[in-house]
């Protein structure tokens, strides 16, 4: 029924490897460029909590559109380049980043902020060293979501992106257009293997990130 | 030509909107794919999760689960699917004259669409307050009682969300099915690519973004309307919360295709 030939594998390593990277690649700026813009919107947040809807709104509707019709749409005013794939990457991460960091801002409860005044931190300082550490589990859940998102978005960008772009993903596409089923089930499952171990990784650092979560688990 | 004078000479040419490869015809190709993965995967995602929603059993197992099936990347599913679905066709008595190619992305997008709908029915009955629930007992209700009149109703704006993340991500992969030569609007994407046709490229963005997003609408109005006043009162800053406290699990957004 299918059949894979791993010899073929054997002979394009190189290939596999280049494909990783740029996949890598095209996780790795997006999600950097939508963690920074979540972060600043999620500071907005706290000083006008008005903006929350709105923004929330503006987030879920890129969400919606299909992640096809987002790369289509670009395709001929980029065409080939990585601005194709990585704005729509980006702005499908924004979503979940900002609904993740507004709830892990807004989790630090009031009394520990006045707590951090009257020792005299200053806005900024405890923004740093309060607020922001103490809401590490809520935005790192959302990092690991958009993470596993993104790494299956960047698979169909490889239907828009030619030879050029797609990471894994365009072993799948090239091995549909020419019927060659190791090719499409290199890409499934190497990308698929992807999200799985960056999820784990993700989930090693929240843990590393927040070393009082383990021992709150421990004593209890 | 600019891209928005070719998306409009598209559309208003007579032509884009008849026969089988028109706009209509590809909208009801489309809506008939999803609405039938949407029914399949719920027919399994419901009775599952009211039964983990109800006795808290198999909780942690039905998350991870949802977790795994989140972390697969949907192309990859629809091409893992279709190879397998294509060779199971002829022995389950599949009437190729449906298309070939109806079968494994019907199968792709109903497996795609269970996680969210089983995660957010369990999950919505599970939150409901077990002291409403202990005294639902205490009034003599069945547990069958309690499920229909207690925990369903107010676990509803929770399973119609679960509704809605499926939707979308069914509305999503039905456009990828184009790849594999299925119908619906992903199409005009893929045919306007290959003929290197603006028009109907950005008459697919178009109509599939305005399919999506309209969809969505819809549901959202739905979720509105099912949820009962008393906690329609009480949200606002709950619906944060709660989004938060599902957080590695269920943000608005389970996966996206």
């Amino acid at each position: 029924m299918i059949e894979i030939r791993w010899d073929w594998i054997g002979e394009h390593l190189d290939d596999v490897a280049d494909k990783t990277w740029q996949h890598l690649q095209l996780l790795v700026i997006p999600m950097l460029a939508g963690f920074l813009i979540a972060l600043l919107l999620g500071v907005l947040a706290l000083r006008r909590p008005g903006t929350v809807g709105p923004v929330t709104a503006i987030t879920g509707l890129l969400y919606t559109i299909p992640s096809l019709a987002a790369f289509a749409v670009l395709r001929p005013i980029f065409g080939l380049s990585l601005a194709t794939a990585i704005i729509p990457l980006t702005a499908y991460t924004l979503l979940i980043l900002y609904v993740n960091t507004v709830a892990g801002l807004r989790s630090v409860p009031a009394e520990v902020n006045e707590a951090a005044t009257a020792m005299g931190y200053s806005s900024a300082s405890r923004f740093w060293r309060v607020q922001l550490p103490l809401a590490v589990p809520l935005i790192m859940a959302g990092v690991r979501v958009a993470a596993v998102t993104t790494i299956g978005l960047v698979t169909v960008a490889s239907i828009i992106g030619g030879d050029r772009f797609g990471g894994l993903g365009q072993f799948i596409t090239e091995g549909l257009q020419t019927s060659f089923d190791t090719k499409v089930y290199l890409g499934a499952v190497g990308s698929v293997m992807l999200a799985f171990i960056v999820d784990i990784l993700l989930l090693g650092t929240q843990r590393l990130l927040t070393p009082w979560a383990r021992a709150r688990a421990l004593s209890t | 030509m600019s891209g928005l004078e070719a998306l409009l000479a598209y559309l208003t040419d007579g032509g884009a909107w008849q026969g089988s490869a028109g706009v209509p015809s590809r909208l009801v190709e489309h809506l008939v794919l999803c609405a039938l993965a949407v029914l399949t995967a719920s027919l399994v995602a419901l009775p599952l999760g009211f039964y983990i929603g109800h006795t808290g059993r198999f909780q942690v197992l039905g998350l991870n689960l949802a977790n795994i099936g989140r972390a697969i990347p949907s192309y990859a599913v629809m091409v893992m699917v279709f190879p397998v679905a294509l060779a199971a066709a002829a022995p389950i008595g599949y009437d190729p004259r449906l298309g070939l190619t109806f079968l494994p992305i019907f199968v792709a997008m109903t497996l795609l669409a269970i996680p969210p709908i089983l995660v957010a029915t369990f999950a919505g009955i599970a939150e409901v307050d077990r002291d409403v629930v202990e005294s639902s007992r205490g009034m003599g209700l069945t547990e069958r009682q309690i499920l229909r009149r207690v925990e369903l109703p107010l676990g509803l704006p929770v399973i119609i969300g679960g509704f809605r993340v499926a939707t979308l991500q069914v509305i999503a992969t039905a456009t990828l099915g184009a790849v594999l030569s299925g119908g619906g609007f992903g199409r005009f994407i893929i045919d306007g690519l290959a003929r290197r046709d603006e028009g109907m490229l950005y008459a697919g963005v178009v109509l599939v973004a305005a399919l999506a997003i309209g969809t969505d609408l819809l549901l959202a109005g739905l979720q509105r309307r099912f949820t009962p006043r008393g906690v329609r009162v009480a949200s606002g800053e709950e619906v944060v919360e709660a989004i938060g406290d599902l957080g590695s699990v269920a943000p608005p957004s389970l996966r996206r295709a």
